[in-house]
């Protein structure tokens, strides 16, 4: 009875063993961890470029304006909630679509990985599940940021912190599979054009900054926002951390976030076979 | 001997208007002015990449796919690493059928692309162990992989380098040590050496032929004729998405037009000479450049002593004679009436 010892490996040398398939998590797990790491080594640029807008945001509208009297103190019930939905889908769709942009368009780096040997779909998915774990990242780092700034908001409750993750989780699920889909879609040049065509109007129409119930002085616009997807994160927000606020009932925010993760995740994955296979 | 590589009537349509946005081979972009300016429309927008090509790759061989910008060299090497989905036909690697069972097929493969694509968010020594793990190499097992490779490549003092650091020769070799640290058994290689200078060049060769004694299978595009030459077993002429001629280098040689060329260099002009020359029996061909001349013989060495006799009948000397193989470069003109630029 001998024990095999590993053949040793030779470099360059071919492997005299047949190779065992590997497990799919496993790979799912390593495209992960390059994620991360890479996120790491940047995460003092990420926290900048997902935070200092709606931090700005914040500085203005929730502590300058208010102190000078120009709002109403209870406004910044109405803008946390907002401000952590801009924090945590734009983070996630950044984090997702701008790499995805530069790989696909020019670097080509993302080659390595879709040689990996699992579907390529997996690959999609482990991108768009990388999104949602920064867009996580950033909605903590700007919660309690936020609360100190505009000292203590009315209303904000943390009693429904499962509800509160909930929302997250969807809001994340839904904007990262949408930076998958732009990601794919979008060639280097038109970078820009997506911050100001997309981005811009999708946050200054996404309810992030009023409260949604409050456009029913103007019902055009009450409707016409509904097919912004930030509505439903910032309103599912407020029904979670603010109550007291008057917001979309949490069971339509929550149904419309599950019904747009399913499309933007089929969208995305398909976008991106389609892109990564000629 | 087993076929690593197999393919019947393998076919690739692009569709005309998607050249900006689908590029034919991600990663293995179109050469300028590649496919789209030569491949022959197919009237309705459409272009033909690849036109029933059927090959067959024996294990441990090392093959050449040789042939002009837009012939088809990329495609083929882009759906044989299941990254371009064919249009028609079918093509297996290693025994697994490319678009049904890609994961296998990428478990056995390694890829060097025709512009290295290091992961530039990484260090070299991190661009090797995530690429072992993205194919189940343990971390452990991986860094001492590459660390051995990283030295048989002559870049080991690079290992925490990151990737702005290296020359183009040295990202060439960390995309060769990428392609092997998963151990697979075939290895491709799309124009390996373009944009490489002279010695790193010379230097990949070696790695190459190292590569190739170790038994494994190695499928090349070139459009170098004496890369192709000095490295393959055997090659496929390819051109407009057709294969034109298969064989070995030696037998495709042999097939090249005007046999043997054998040079002269006199000490003078050499046009009365080849005058003579010309006359001579087994010659094809003579041609004249000041001093040098050039005849081609089907039988090579045996027309010397008749040569050195013509010119010295018309008062010249033979400074130097040399003998030129039949090339593939004689080969691919008379095939496709282009050069391979």
């Amino acid at each position: 009875m001998t024990t095999a010892a590993p053949p040793a490996y030779v470099p360059g040398a071919l492997p005299n063993v047949r190779r065992h398939r590997v497990s799919r998590s496993r790979v799912f797990l390593a495209l992960l961890q390059r994620d991360l790491r890479v996120a790491r080594k940047e995460l003092p640029f990420f926290l900048i470029r997902t935070s200092l807008q709606p931090l700005l945001f914040i500085i203005v509208f929730g502590y300058l304006l208010p102190k000078m009297g120009f709002m109403a103190g209870s406004y910044t019930s109405a803008l946390l909630p907002g401000i952590l939905a801009v924090s945590l889908t734009f983070s996630s769709v950044q984090s997702v679509a701008l790499p995805l942009v530069q790989d696909f368009g020019w670097t080509k780096e993302i080659e390595d990985r879709l040689l990996a040997p699992v579907p390529t779909r997996l690959i999609a998915a482990e991108k768009i599940v990388a999104g949602v774990i920064q867009g996580f990242i950033a909605a903590a780092f700007v919660m309690p940021i936020a609360r100190l700034i505009m000292g203590p908001i009315a209303g904000l409750s943390l009693s429904n912190v499962p509800l509160v993750l909930l929302v997250v989780l969807l809001g994340a699920t839904a904007f990262s599979s949408l930076g998958l889909l732009l990601g794919t879609a979008i060639e280097p040049q038109q970078i820009g054009l997506m911050f100001s065509v997309i981005i811009a109007p999708m946050i200054f129409f996404g309810c992030a900054y009023y409260p949604w119930a409050g456009l029913s002085t103007v019902p055009v616009m009450k409707y016409a926002v509904l097919v912004n997807p930030l509505v439903y994160v910032a309103e599912g927000l407020r029904a979670a951390l603010t109550p007291s606020i008057t917001h979309m009932p949490m069971i339509a925010s929550t149904a419309a976030l599950v019904f747009l993760s399913i499309l933007f995740w089929t969208l995305g994955i398909r976008a991106f076979e389609k892109r990564a296979i000629g | 001997m087993t076929a690593a590589i197999s393919t019947t009537a393998l076919r690739k349509v692009y569709k005309a208007p998607s050249q900006k946005r689908g590029q034919p081979a991600p990663g293995q972009s179109p050469p300028p002015g590649g496919y789209h300016a030569l491949a022959a429309p197919n009237g309705g927008g459409e272009i033909v990449a690849l036109e029933g090509l059927d090959l067959e790759i024996a294990e441990g061989e090392f093959f050449g796919l040789l042939g002009p910008n837009g012939a088809g060299k990329s495609t083929t090497i882009g759906i044989l690493t299941t990254r371009v989905r064919p249009t028609g036909g079918r093509a297996f690697v290693d025994g697994e059928n490319v678009v049904e069972n890609a994961a296998a097929v990428r478990q056995r493969i390694g890829v060097v692309p025709q512009r290295p694509n290091p992961d530039r968010s990484l260090d070299v020594l991190e661009n090797l162990v995530f690429h072992a793990a993205y194919f189940g190499v343990p971390k452990g097992e991986a860094t001492r992989r590459a660390g051995l490779l990283l030295r048989k490549l002559g870049i080991e003092d690079k290992a925490r380098a990151k990737i702005d650091e290296l020359s183009g020769g040295q990202q060439q070799r960390l995309m060769i040590a990428r392609a092997l640290i998963h151990e697979p058994s075939v290895l491709f290689l799309d124009e390996p050496t373009v944009g490489l200078d002279p010695q790193a060049r010379l230097g990949l060769w070696d790695i190459l032929r190292e590569l190739h004694d170790a038994g494994r299978t190695i499928v090349m595009t070139t459009h170098y004729m004496e890369e192709a030459d000095q490295l393959c077993d055997r090659v496929a002429i390819v051109d407009r998405g057709k294969l034109l001629a298969l064989d070995t280098t030696a037998r495709l040689k042999a097939r090249a037009p005007g046999g043997t060329l054998v040079l002269l260099t006199l000490d003078g002009d050499a046009a009365a000479a080849a005058d003579v020359a010309r006359a001579l029996p087994g010659i094809d061909r003579v041609e004249v450049e000041e001093a040098t001349l050039r005849a081609f013989a089907s039988r090579g060495g045996e027309v010397i002593p008749a040569l050195i006799k013509a010119a010295e009948s018309v008062g010249r000397t033979v400074k130097d004679i040399g003998l030129r193989e039949p090339s593939l470069e004689t080969l691919f003109i008379s095939l496709t009436g282009r050069t391979l630029g």
